[in-house]
């Protein structure tokens, strides 16, 4: 309360030509001034309960376990690191009763994830009772997180393991494909999610098709080359053939397994140990961008 | 000498006006001119996604040409209440913030093209070529994150008019008000509940 609040209610009095009655007065105002400021946090649209921000996981539904988590939490920290880029992930047990998209936003506005200039945040949220999650997207990441986006990750990255029961993996490779498209490879997500959605049209068939040439392509060199083995072979000499026959008895010892490591489904660095605490919004701004999803 | 006392005197009202100019700061003379430039600010926000969604709405028309004659009044139905609202648009009186009447008129234009778009997309399901195209989940996707957002940015600029016309009604801004900024009005809010009920609720779920 300021100077003028007492100042004030003095002019009135002269005017009102009433002095004897300022003290009575100067109460009036007060109880005025109380009901204004607790009139002013009625009106204020009521809130549901958000939970504290505990760092980039936020796991109160505890649906992580305790490598992804980790390995989520380094993998945003890279990514803050790379592009001032803030993603924070909240798995909450309530909405409260509050649609996702209405509970999202206000949880965003209230973390204030993303660098204050830039509005750079993005809330990954997951209502595993409600079986509800929202991508909810900062003001200006917009053009690049676009709803589209948001929706295709949704449904081929997080929803497809969650409707499995693996959350932890859902999660995981949304915050894989999150970071993709803030990095600028939204391409590569829109191929994934390419590859995991069921097949309604030609260009599967072509696909197909295309491969088959190529396998077809290869087995025929493969013959091709056999044949010209068997023809190189058939014309050496005896000791030549001899000969051969040692170096191939040589070469079998050494063991080959065949095949790659299959990696891409990790390809996480469980490097820098829990870098969650103390990290805070910056104060970005969100204004409703992303997408939700249920399952 | 003279030169010397008024310059001292000159000092000190200056001095005497910047004190008092930043203890009158901090008792909220300014609020009026904040308050208002925040709800205009909300309320170009919330032009802005209304525009935003007429522009999908060509998109949407093209990537839906392919339903049967029967259903195409639903299609027109989008195309005339998009005219509408973007005329109605065009038309927003200067004074729409102040003037209920015309914010109301400008609501029932876009509640319309909600409803329309709304209408267009529920029929839309029924079609499995368009429904599974890739143009056609795309929009799906923006139009129900345009939704979002219109949603949220009326909801701002009822907040912020809420907080400015509470302003204007209290103590120490109505004092202000009657001191400073006797044009000031109240602005013109949206009127949710009954809209809640009118529109018809879009699902965009996909199952």
């Amino acid at each position: 309360m300021c100077g003028t609040a007492i100042a004030l209610p003095e002019r009135v009095t002269v005017r009102d030509r009433r002095s004897s009655n300022f003290v009575l007065l100067l109460a009036a105002v007060f109880v005025a001034f109380m009901g204004a400021t607790f009139l002013e946090s009625a009106g204020a649209i009521a809130a549901p309960v958000y939970p504290e921000l505990a760092g980039r996981v936020t796991d109160t539904a505890g649906l992580l376990n305790p490598e992804d988590k980790a390995a989520i939490e380094a993998d945003l920290q890279s990514l803050e690191a790379t592009s001032t880029d803030q993603v924070a992930v909240v798995t909450v047990k309530s909405l409260d009763g509050y649609a996702i998209e209405d509970y999202g936003i206000g949880l965003a506005r209230k973390w204030a994830i993303g660098q204050k200039d830039k509005d750079n945040g993005i809330v990954l949220i997951v209502a595993p009772n409600e079986r509800k999650v929202r991508i909810e997207v900062g003001r200006r990441l917009e053009p690049m997180m676009t709803d589209t986006m948001s929706e295709l990750i949704i449904q081929n990255a997080i929803l497809s393991k969650f409707r499995r029961g693996d959350f932890s993996g859902g999660i995981r490779d949304g915050v894989r494909d999150i970071k993709a498209v803030l990095l600028g490879d939204a391409e590569e997500v829109k191929q994934r999610a390419k590859v995991g959605r069921t097949p309604d049209d030609n260009s599967a068939l072509i696909h197909l098709l295309i491969f088959a040439l190529i396998v077809g392509f290869i087995f025929w060199k493969m013959r091709q080359a056999a044949i010209a083995q068997q023809q190189w072979e058939a014309s050496l000499t005896p000791q030549q053939r001899q000969q051969l026959e040692r170096q191939r008895a040589r070469d079998r010892r050494v063991v080959i397994i065949p095949g790659g490591s299959g990696d891409w489904g990790g390809g996480w660095s469980g490097g820098g140990g829990g870098g969650g605490g103390g990290w805070s919004g910056g104060g970005g701004s969100f204004g409703g961008g992303g997408a939700s999803g249920d399952w | 000498m003279a030169h010397a006392v008024s310059f001292k005197i000159r000092s000190i009202a200056l001095l005497a006006t910047l004190v008092a100019a930043l203890s009158v700061a901090g008792c909220g003379v300014n609020n009026i001119p904040t308050y208002e430039q925040s709800a205009k600010a909300n309320w170009s926000e919330v032009l802005n996604q209304y525009k935003r969604r007429s522009d999908l709405i060509d998109n949407l028309v093209n990537t839906v040409k392919g339903f049967a004659e029967q259903e195409k009044s639903v299609l027109t139905d989008v195309v005339e209440a998009r005219a509408k609202a973007t005329q109605a648009q065009i038309n927003l009186p200067a004074d729409v913030l102040n003037n209920p009447d015309a914010m109301k008129k400008f609501q029932e234009a876009q509640n319309s093209l909600g409803g329309a778009l709304g209408r267009l997309m529920v029929v839309a399901e029924k079609y499995p070529d368009i429904k599974s195209g890739q143009n056609f989940l795309a929009l799906q996707s923006e139009l129900s994150g345009t939704e979002n957002r219109i949603a949220i940015s009326r909801r701002d600029y009822i907040e912020s008019v809420r907080v400015y016309n509470t302003e204007l009604n209290t103590i120490p801004g109505r004092w202000w008000k009657s001191f400073m900024y006797p044009t000031s009005k109240e602005m013109a809010s949206f009127d949710i509940p009954a809209e809640e009920q009118k529109a018809p609720k879009v699902n965009f779920d996909k199952k």
